[in-house]
């Protein structure tokens, strides 16, 4: 099959590559970028591990081809630290809120969460967990995930955090 | 999983796309949002030849108002769903349903448009589009046409869709102010098809219930008007009696498949369930 040539912008760096149009975006990002950050889990939509930012949105990188990438503006966990290089407060967060065990899920949690506190910087509870519903942990029973969140949450706004009674 | 080899194309408009459907025949599939077909793809279970992605038509997105109808591109997504004011307004049960299908990133990609003219019984619009009286433009290389959404489904997977054929978009009036709805779906986990779901969109007029529409999902393989539960409401107060008569008569036509989500009597046993609870919220909303 005939290859396309496809250029985007990755986490602010101008890439190209050929790729088969049946080359899934995720294995674009891992193999021809080689931004392995991005993992993949399921491989059938469920889990979110592969879950980058394309344009504003939150998306499963292993359900869009990376034909259709072409042109659009690609944030991946290798993307998610601030500038000067020190980790986020989203980052900070998992760190400090122990928000992950195994990590195998962080990356899609980080990237998923990121788009949930740009749109609703101060999300309650229920609407975290609702906004990271499409993202799948095996270890953490989600709480410190929760927390991390808003632990994020907290700083972004300013704001001291205090976990909430249990 | 890797999906079979196909050529790609990003036509810049529905002619174009009507043309590539039409000279490349059955080899070629129209892409969405893709969340259902690149799966099939990946399994294997569908191998077209040829994908026709409709993300290049810019008028194939977007929401507005037509007089008294709502008219909505086949390629907004969920997502926009979600985000729009007017939908919020004018067409609540819209918005709740949104919510309920697959998970926040899904939403983002997955389409009405997709959602609609798949044909799958277990997505959630079709049932809805029929409560609300919705119809469908098809366009294809012999022009445009019309269907009303309660034509369209002639069995799982199979539509009045003609080959060459595009949804462009859905239009439907805009229920009346202060009418009731519901949108109530038993499903097993976040991202899960329905085991059993009911759209129901009504008006009350002195304590009593002067209009209502009852859909129902994924209890048969094509999207169900329940005309008898519905008409077995109208003119009552929706007492207890009335609710367990609605209930009967919507799950007497159901015919769920048994499947991991369960035996069909206890598919059609909930199927009653979403519709006494939708019922039921349905008129705590109207005014």
């Amino acid at each position: 099959m005939a290859k396309t040539h496809v250029t985007m912008k990755v986490n602010g760096a101008e890439v190209e590559g050929l790729v088969e149009p049946r080359t899934l975006l995720v294995h674009f990002i891992r193999e021809n970028l080689q931004l392995t950050g991005t993992h993949i889990g399921c491989e059938t939509t469920h889990c979110g591990a592969c879950t980058v930012d394309i344009d504003g949105m939150s998306v499963k990188s292993c359900t869009v081809f990376a034909v259709q990438a072409d042109g659009s503006d690609i944030i991946t966990i290798e993307g998610m630290a601030n500038a000067d290089g020190t980790p986020s407060a989203l980052q900070e967060g998992f760190r400090m809120m122990h928000g992950l065990q195994c990590g195998f899920c962080t990356p899609g949690m980080i990237v998923r969460a990121h788009r949930l506190l740009k749109e609703n910087p101060s999300p309650s509870e229920p609407e975290i967990r609702m906004g990271i519903s499409g993202n799948i942990c095996r270890c953490t029973g989600y709480q410190n995930i929760v927390k991390a969140i808003q632990y994020a949450s907290a700083k972004i706004n300013g704001v001291e955090f205090q976990e909430a009674a249990e | 999983m890797i999906p079979g080899s196909f050529s790609y194309h990003r036509p810049a408009s529905v002619a174009d796309a009507v043309k590539l459907l039409t000279d490349l025949g059955e080899d070629a599939r129209p892409l969405a949002g893709g969340h259902s077909l690149v799966p099939m793809m990946k399994l294997r279970l569908a191998t077209p030849a040829h994908l026709i992605d409709l993300h290049g038509i810019a008028n194939l997105k977007g929401i507005r108002r037509d007089g008294t109808n709502l008219v909505i591109g086949a390629m907004t997504t969920q997502h926009d769903l979600l985000a729009s004011d007017e939908i919020a307004r004018s067409a609540p049960i819209l918005h709740e349903t949104a919510l309920l299908i697959a998970d926040p990133q899904v939403r983002y990609r997955g389409t009405i448009g997709g959602n609609v003219a798949n044909g799958d019984p277990g997505n959630d619009m079709p049932a809805l589009m029929m409560t609300l009286g919705a119809s469908y433009r098809l366009e294809g290389p012999s022009g445009a046409r019309d269907v009303p959404a309660a034509d369209f489904y002639q069995g799982a997977y199979f539509t009045a869709l003609e080959p060459g054929e595009i949804l462009t978009s859905v239009s439907f009036p805009a229920p009346v102010a202060g009418h009731g709805y519901a949108y109530e779906k038993l499903k097993r986990k976040v991202g899960d098809y329905a085991t059993a779901a009911a759209a129901v969109v009504l008006t009350m007029a002195g304590g009593k219930v002067a209009s209502c529409v009852i859909g129902l999902t994924n209890v048969h393989e094509t999207p169900l008007l329940a005309t008898d539960a519905a008409n077995a409401v109208i003119g009552t107060s929706l007492d207890p009696a009335t609710l367990k008569k609605a209930a009967a008569a919507a799950s007497a036509i159901m015919s769920p498949a048994a499947d991991a989500r369960g035996p069909v009597e206890y598919r059609k046993h909930v199927g009653g369930i979403m519709v006494t609870r939708a019922l039921q919220r349905a008129v705590a909303i109207a005014k």
